[in-house]
């Protein structure tokens, strides 16, 4: 059994898109582009959270994933707290609980979690109270589901539908949540073409499992692509001697508009922030009018509104 | 023995009639997703108003939210003028507990100030649980508290009331 789920089927935690049936998928981008609205009108709030307290618990830092969940709970009317707690990779997870239990005294509704360490946001969920929701905002390598549905949401609002879509994933998609979370999400929601771009010491092994088609070269891999998105480079890969130099990396896997060109003309190009331009983006094509890369950032605060607020839900009628 | 309702094209004919004297060229139409805005179509139609028809989806501010979560199907609210300062007709298709208009106007108050606001419905079926009551009613039936009156559309088109 699915452990995001209630025994009816519904959304109780948020971890991983890995699982999830596609119609809970299109319910969430359905809410969130009913939600869309609210951050245009006079008031930017609507009263369904009310009265509830979330907590942004991040123990890695992260300025705008944790400002657009605050501004989508504050958009709900719910109480935020935000907690930026350094750990050190020896934290041990007795230390994590009993924050997550301190917190709960104080009647906490719901904990947005990032960690650095891939399942944290999984032990904090089997061990809160039932009333509780958990929303994984990141962890290690794992997964990042609201990133990975915001993309979605972008993605359907300009291609208008999935199924006869092919969809580039570019970059160190060895390190990246944010990758897992999107391919798991593009093939639940029907993509039939997702292809992974990147040199072999970035890509994970066994990731054609997954179902996607490996690349290693852009020439080959963004041919006929309808959406880019490209992954960050974390610059202590380098430094990991996977790779031999951001120059070096810019030249055979950074987006340029002559690579763009490869695509699609009515490609877009995606990217989950924060940018390395220059590393894995030219500024001309991140600037670009394909760029759909701020629109990302809107679209997230709508999509993790409807997420908290299916998320959020009394006791059985 | 449940009173019988009359046709829906009538009623919507009578609250046509009833709103027509009360219009001004400021005036704008708000339908109440679903059966609401069915009516609200027929309203704007017939009586001609040039402000494009506005829509409400109430799911964000139900008062019975936390006891029953999400509305599976939100539809997006859509209010395509400003309703600052301007005389306003919220529409729905049955007036019962008053609730949903309850929450109709505070979702209107987060778009701006109208100058005013009057509710027009299809049916009054009694059974208020807010001071609430209609400033247009194509009709007034009062229904046990157990039954249900509800409007649907037939793939024609043509609106049904159903007393159940």
């Amino acid at each position: 059994m699915n452990p995001q789920l209630t025994s009816d089927g519904r959304l109780r935690h948020l971890l991983t898109l890995e699982g999830l049936p596609r119609a809970m998928l299109t319910q969430i981008l359905d809410t969130a582009e009913s939600f869309m609205d609210v951050g245009e009108r006079e008031v930017k709030k609507v009263p369904l959270l009310r009265g509830k307290s979330i907590f942004n618990l991040f123990f890695e830092p992260s300025t705008r994933t944790r400002t657009t969940f605050e501004i989508a709970a504050k958009r709900l009317s719910a109480d935020v707290v935000n907690l930026n707690i350094a750990t050190s990779s020896q934290t041990k997870g007795e230390a994590i609980l009993d924050t997550v239990d301190n917190l709960a005294a104080m009647h906490a509704d719901m904990f947005i979690v990032r960690h650095s360490q891939s399942g944290a946001a999984h032990f904090i969920a089997r061990h809160v109270a039932p009333h509780i929701s958990v929303i994984n905002a990141g962890d290690g390598r794992h997964a990042h589901p609201t990133q990975g549905l915001l993309d979605m949401f972008t993605i359907r609002r300009y291609k208008g539908a999935f199924h006869n879509l092919t969809v580039a994933i570019v970059g160190d998609v060895l390190h990246s949540r944010v990758a897992r979370s999107q391919i798991h999400a593009l093939t639940i929601l029907g993509v039939p073409e997702v292809r992974v771009i990147g040199p072999k010491t970035l890509l994970p092994v066994g990731v054609e499992q997954m179902g996607v088609k490996v690349f290693n070269t852009m020439e080959d891999g963004l041919a006929g692509c309808d959406v880019v998105i490209m992954l960050r480079l974390q610059n202590e890969r380098m430094k990991g001697a996977r790779l031999p130099s951001a120059q070096e990396y810019f030249k055979f896997y950074g987006l340029t508009q002559e690579k763009l060109a490869l695509a699609r003309p009515d490609a877009i190009v995606m990217h989950p922030g924060p940018m390395n331009r220059g590393v894995e983006i030219d500024s001309e094509v991140a600037d670009g009018p394909q760029s759909v890369i701020l629109p990302q950032v809107t679209y997230g605060i709508a999509v993790r509104m409807a997420v908290m607020a299916l998320l959020t839900r009394g006791e059985p009628a | 023995m449940l009173a019988s309702l009359p046709d829906a094209d009538t009623l919507i004919t009578r609250l046509a009639d009833a709103i027509a004297p009360t219009l001004t060229p400021e005036t704008v139409i708000v339908g109440i997703h679903t059966g609401g805005v069915w009516v609200a179509e027929r309203l704007h139609a017939q009586l001609d108003i040039a402000t494009p028809l506005g829509v409400l989806d109430i799911s964000f501010y139900r008062d019975d939210f936390s006891r029953i979560g999400l509305h599976p199907q939100v539809k997006p609210s859509n209010l395509p003028f400003s309703l600052e300062d301007r005389p306003l007709i919220l529409v729905d298709d049955v007036l019962f507990t008053g609730r949903t208009v309850r929450a109709a106007m505070n979702e209107l108050f987060d778009y701006g100030r109208p100058a005013s606001i009057r509710l027009a419905v299809l049916v009054d079926r009694g059974g208020h649980e807010l001071p609430i009551r209609p400033d247009f009613a194509g009709a007034v039936v009062d229904v046990p508290p157990q039954n249900n009156v509800t409007l649907s559309r037939e793939s024609d088109g043509r609106l049904k009331l159903t007393l159940a």
